[in-house]
């Protein structure tokens, strides 16, 4: 009896196991123990979550490993931890610590301008950010086994979310629809690997997990991207800096399970304190956007 | 036949694919009243604290255990730890079934794996002969079994990975990621 690992169904099935939940950012064992206890199914370990880190400014790297130890030793759902785009020695020191994913992010600032990580080359699987569906099928084609559509982090501001979701969303039913021979047109116009605009197509749907992420900060935000067609959903600044977390994430935690369900919406969506302060991406300067870091 | 997935957080709609395939009517249940007129129920693959606290927020606990007195339950993975008695951890379990899990007893997702499986009464109950290609995924392990449980299969070393109780079925890995159907086939055997 021979047992297999690192395998491409052990990783794309991970992700498949967080579908319909929420993974919440957190910095320290404490803010992981009340995420696990307000239900989320995983967690992202960092050292400052978007929001301070577009405060803060200059380079933002992979987080100490020492945090993140402590963060795996708090809870017991998956931990994950981001790395920068295209620095595969920082996802060789995760992979080696033993997260069970890595967020090859471009929320901390690129390593690489023109290559992402080949991502083939770990055992650990790898979730990555897009704007559309050829960045998507671009970073399964790394080896990604799970997407996360970017939004714009760190700003409570849901716009780029949806425009992200309603992107690939549009795409895939567009699609479906078209013949085969047209396929062809449609990965060269996209960027995107002809095997994989065929399987999107056959599957009608991504062929990997895709959660929303970039801007969620309230329940109603968390079921609009839901309804909208995503697996589940990311919570970076949106928890840890509004005005009681703990409330406030166990709401988002019961959104994304009755995202249809406006009666249990309403119930959730009451006295949750103050969101986090949020930032109107329409007036933000180009330079300052995170998500269009990415090849 | 309608059987039932419990839809709170995890990969549900994977098992009603499978059961679509095997020509059930399957159903996503949330809400106790989801429950009425299902033939069985299968709890799947996710996390099983999320799971836990979201049936105690939603007054499922009760009317889940009321529902496996009479009732197949399957629990995939997560949904074999909340149909335990004893996962040796403070979370919210159904205690339906008397075994006892480890959770997480493999180690992290690098040390997840996938193997073959001889399961005897798998291969008896569908008449099929060729192993079964199990996929485990930050796995739980059976401990042990008591009462009126059995174990239904176990590793080259011994280590329990699937036990029955009547009606109850748990699996530490997950059917419901492969294309081999025989395990639902099973499980539909148990509900009917």
């Amino acid at each position: 009896m021979e047992s297999k690992t690192g395998t491409w169904t052990e990783k794309k099935g991970l992700a498949q196991m967080l579908k319909g939940g929420v993974i919440m950012d957190v910095v320290n064992a404490e803010q992981a123990r009340i995420a696990e206890e307000a239900g989320a199914c995983a967690v992202m370990a960092l050292e400052r979550v978007p929001a301070d880190i577009r405060a803060d400014g200059g380079v933002a790297r992979m987080s100490d490993p020492d945090m993140i130890l402590k963060i795996m030793d708090a809870v017991s759902i998956p931990v994950m931890a981001k790395c920068r785009i295209g620095h595969f020695v920082e996802a060789q020191i995760l992979e080696s610590l033993g997260v069970d994913y890595i967020d090859e992010s471009e929320v901390l600032t690129p390593a690489d301008e023109e290559h992402h990580i080949l991502k083939h080359n770990f055992k650990v699987p790898f979730v990555c950010g897009c704007r559309n569906i050829g960045e998507a099928l671009r970073r399964i084609g790394e080896g990604a086994a799970m997407i996360r559509t970017k939004g714009e982090a760190g700003t409570g501001d849901v716009v780029e979310a949806v425009r992200h979701a309603r992107a690939v969303m549009g795409a895939i039913r567009q699609l479906k629809t078209m013949g085969d021979e047209e396929l062809m047109a449609f990965a060269k116009n996209n960027g995107a690997p002809y095997e994989l605009i065929k399987e999107t197509k056959e599957l009608g749907r991504m062929p990997v997990v895709n959660f929303a992420a970039g801007g969620v900060a309230t329940p109603a935000d968390a079921a609009l991207m839901m309804q909208l067609g995503v697996d589940g959903v990311f919570v970076g600044s949106g928890i840890f800096k509004s005005g009681d977390p703990a409330k406030r994430a166990a709401a988002i935690v019961k959104s994304v399970t009755f995202y249809q369900d406006a009666s249990v919406l309403v119930e959730v969506s009451k006295n949750l304190g103050e969101a986090m302060v949020g930032r109107n991406t329409a007036q933000m300067p180009e330079g300052e956007k995170m998500a269009g870091r990415g090849w | 036949m309608k059987i039932g997935v419990l839809a709170l957080q995890g990969d549900f709609s994977e098992h009603i694919s499978m059961l679509k395939k095997l020509g059930v009517d399957a159903v996503e249940v949330r809400l106790p009243k989801h429950l009425d007129g299902l033939d069985g129920l299968i709890i799947p693959g996710g996390e099983s604290t999320t799971i836990g606290k979201l049936a105690v927020a939603y007054g499922l606990m009760d009317p889940l255990r009321l529902f496996g007195k009479s009732h197949a339950i399957w629990g995939t993975c997560a949904g074999a730890i909340f149909l335990s008695k004893d996962a040796k951890s403070e979370q919210p379990l159904l205690g339906l079934m008397d075994i006892k899990v480890q959770r997480n007893a493999f180690g992290r997702q690098v040390d997840s794996f996938e193997t073959d499986l001889e399961i005897d009464e798998l291969m008896k109950s569908t008449g099929t002969e060729h192993a079964y290609h199990a996929v485990f995924i930050r796995a739980p392990l059976i401990e042990s079994v008591h009462g009126n449980a059995q174990v239904l299969s176990a590793l080259e070393d011994g280590r329990i990975v699937a036990a029955q109780e009547g009606h109850l079925l748990a699996t530490s890995f997950h059917p419901e990621l492969t294309s081999d159907t025989r395990f639902h086939e099973y499980f539909i055997s148990l509900a009917s």
